[in-house]
């Protein structure tokens, strides 16, 4: 009897320092759980206050501008994504056969003009040499020989990332090329269409007058990566019109004229017109260089979309507003 | 500090544009493996053979070179000797004892020999050979009009494509022979012949012998080599993979215009 109280109240003792220490841990956790909320909160507090800071700022500084209108953004945007598929699909294509010629044919007795093979040597370990006139280079890892999805040295031309599909497969380039292709002409006569319809052309594209005396100044202000954020961001720089025009009415229109010049149908139409291009074969290296003609370009306006206010710019061209800055703050 | 929330958030946004340009670029791949969106992408090869046929009148003819254009060596490709004991046979004995057998929707059927074909009436022509794989060659081919060998056997009203078959087996085991169709419209162009010789000499086991198509206006692996049998039919859907030739069964297109 006296050992069961003994237990009981034992039993008890230990009950209630479970208790206690439940309570002081349960209070510990709730005040770690109120200290988080209140800390969430300031964070929150403060990044309202940061965003309302920088919303006064704004527009304080300056003021949105709306500066590419839905249709252009959409066709933009279906241009980035059309011309990336073409690219990597046709260097797909490419890699069928990569070799580079002159001429009417690719068996004249000449030796191509480039070449990006592979070789082998005794060991059987491969390499890659890009051959260009003549002159021989090991471009092992990038061009002629590259890695595979399991990393080994395959022989492919472009390695896998830039090609699509990644692996060599002509037939599904060959319909991703001509699939996008088809849709680049369409988007290329809404472009066109819409430019005249909207006076686009003439009224943002076109250099005035006023642009062509301050040629000189663009290319300096270039040079030295100095560009306009107020006012005169408003509209495109000289630079900017003749660029955006070259590859607009030049180089694309000269890809595509390239494209078609490659089909043994259309070299009918009229027949001799492929040779105006010195050929079947040259048209083929045409179209190659044009196309890294248009990845230049790429590389550049990215650049200075970068340089000259990468999210102002973003936005511009995805939402539409550029937010001009007043001219007070750069006075 | 002010631009340290907009950093923060725009590099958010950085890495998720990366990671969408990523999925998007894998999305592409995946696209590829299933049965329906190449079928999407096979649109434009019907656009395309819609838009030749628009602007192409149906004689328009393939261009011509000279003499001084012809390629030193014209390349073989492909199969450059069949697999194929039959075939073997018929090359040792200098192509003989060869009949191309012309059958299906004709009103009488036929067996030519190789002498009754060179009796046929002919074209010479010096042609491009322009590869779906990007290279090309040219040369000098003579040979049959396909379309006047067609008359000769008298097509019924409902043919609608020639259909040739080849010697050469495309599997390693001897099955899956090569073959290719095209429609009555390039059938009888002009310059579409049953090849039998090349710049001037009997066509080399390489590029055909002793008979090929030469269908000048689309891509090389349209112009079947090794030809044994034509076949004339209304509908392609039933023969070997359904699309019309070996390539275009692997998915090329029926149409090779461009």
């Amino acid at each position: 009897m006296k050992n069961l109280s003994r237990v009981i109240s034992r039993a008890y003792l230990y009950c209630r320092h479970l208790w206690s220490v439940l309570m002081r841990r349960w209070r510990n956790a709730a005040l770690f759980a109120a200290l988080l909320i209140k800390r969430i909160n300031e964070t929150i507090r403060g990044w309202m206050r940061e965003l309302r800071e920088n919303w006064s700022r704004a527009v304080s500084s300056g003021y949105p501008y709306y500066r590419h209108s839905l249709p252009l953004r959409i066709m933009h945007w279906s241009n980035a994504v059309l011309l990336a598929m073409l690219l990597m699909s046709g260097l797909n294509i490419f890699d069928a056969h990569p070799a580079l010629y002159w001429g009417k044919s690719s068996y004249s007795g000449v030796p191509p003009m480039l070449e990006i093979r592979s070789q082998e040597n005794d060991e059987g370990e491969i390499s890659g040499f890009t051959r260009i006139l003549g002159h021989e280079f090991d471009t092992t890892g990038f061009l002629g020989a590259s890695g595979n999805s399991e990393g080994d040295l395959t022989e492919r031309s472009f390695p896998a990332w830039l090609t699509l599909p990644d692996r060599r497969w002509l037939s599904m380039a060959r319909r991703w090329h001509f699939f996008a292709a088809w849709l680049l002409v369409i988007n290329g006569i809404a472009f066109v269409v819409h430019s005249l319809v909207t006076r686009h052309l003439y009224r943002d594209l076109v250099p005035t007058r006023q642009d062509w005396r301050s040629i000189g100044r663009s290319i300096i202000d270039h040079l030295l990566l100095r560009h306009p954020t107020g006012e005169e961001a408003k509209h495109y720089n000289v630079l900017q019109k003749c660029a955006y025009l070259g590859v607009i009415f030049f180089l694309l229109p000269l890809m595509i004229l390239m494209g078609l010049g490659m089909s043994p149908a259309l070299d009918v139409f009229p027949t001799g017109w492929v040779d105006l291009f010195s050929g079947r074969q040259s048209i083929r290296t045409i179209h190659f260089v044009v196309a890294w003609a248009l990845v230049l370009f790429v590389m550049i306006h990215v650049f200075e979309v970068i340089v000259t206010g990468f999210w102002n710019n973003l936005r511009s061209m995805v939402t539409g507003y550029y937010r001009v800055k007043s001219e007070v703050d750069h006075g | 500090m002010g631009d340290d929330g907009k950093l923060n958030r725009r590099s958010l946004l950085a890495r998720f544009l990366a990671g969408a340009s990523a999925v998007a670029l894998s999305g592409c791949e995946k696209l590829s493996e299933t049965t329906w969106f190449p079928k999407v992408l096979g649109l434009a090869e019907k656009a395309t053979y819609k838009a030749q046929r628009l602007v192409l009148s149906r004689k328009a003819m393939a261009q011509e070179f000279t003499a001084d254009d012809l390629s030193p060596q014209f390349r073989g490709n492909g199969t450059l000797m069949p697999n194929n004991p039959a075939y073997r046979v018929l090359a040792a004995g200098g192509f003989v004892d060869y009949r191309l057998d012309v059958g299906g929707l004709v009103e009488r059927p036929m067996a030519f020999s190789l002498a009754d074909i060179r009796k046929l009436p002919s074209r010479a022509q010096i042609t491009r050979h322009d590869c779906v794989e990007g290279w090309s060659a040219i040369g000098m081919w003579k040979g049959a009009r396909l379309g006047a060998l067609l008359e000769a056997v008298h097509l019924k009203p409902e043919a609608r494509y020639v259909v040739f078959h080849c010697a050469d087996p495309m599997e390693d085991d001897g099955t899956s022979p090569y073959y290719e169709s095209v429609d009555l419209e390039d059938a009888f162009h002009p310059q579409t012949i049953l090849a039998y010789d090349l710049n001037g000499k009997p066509l080399p086991i390489q590029n055909g012998a002793p008979l090929r198509l030469r269908l000048e206006r689309q891509l090389g692996y349209k112009m079947a080599k090794y030809v044994m049998r034509l076949e004339i039919v209304e509908d392609i859907s039933r023969i070997a993979g359904g699309k019309g030739g070996y390539w275009e069964d692997q998915g090329y297109e029926w149409y090779a215009g461009i």
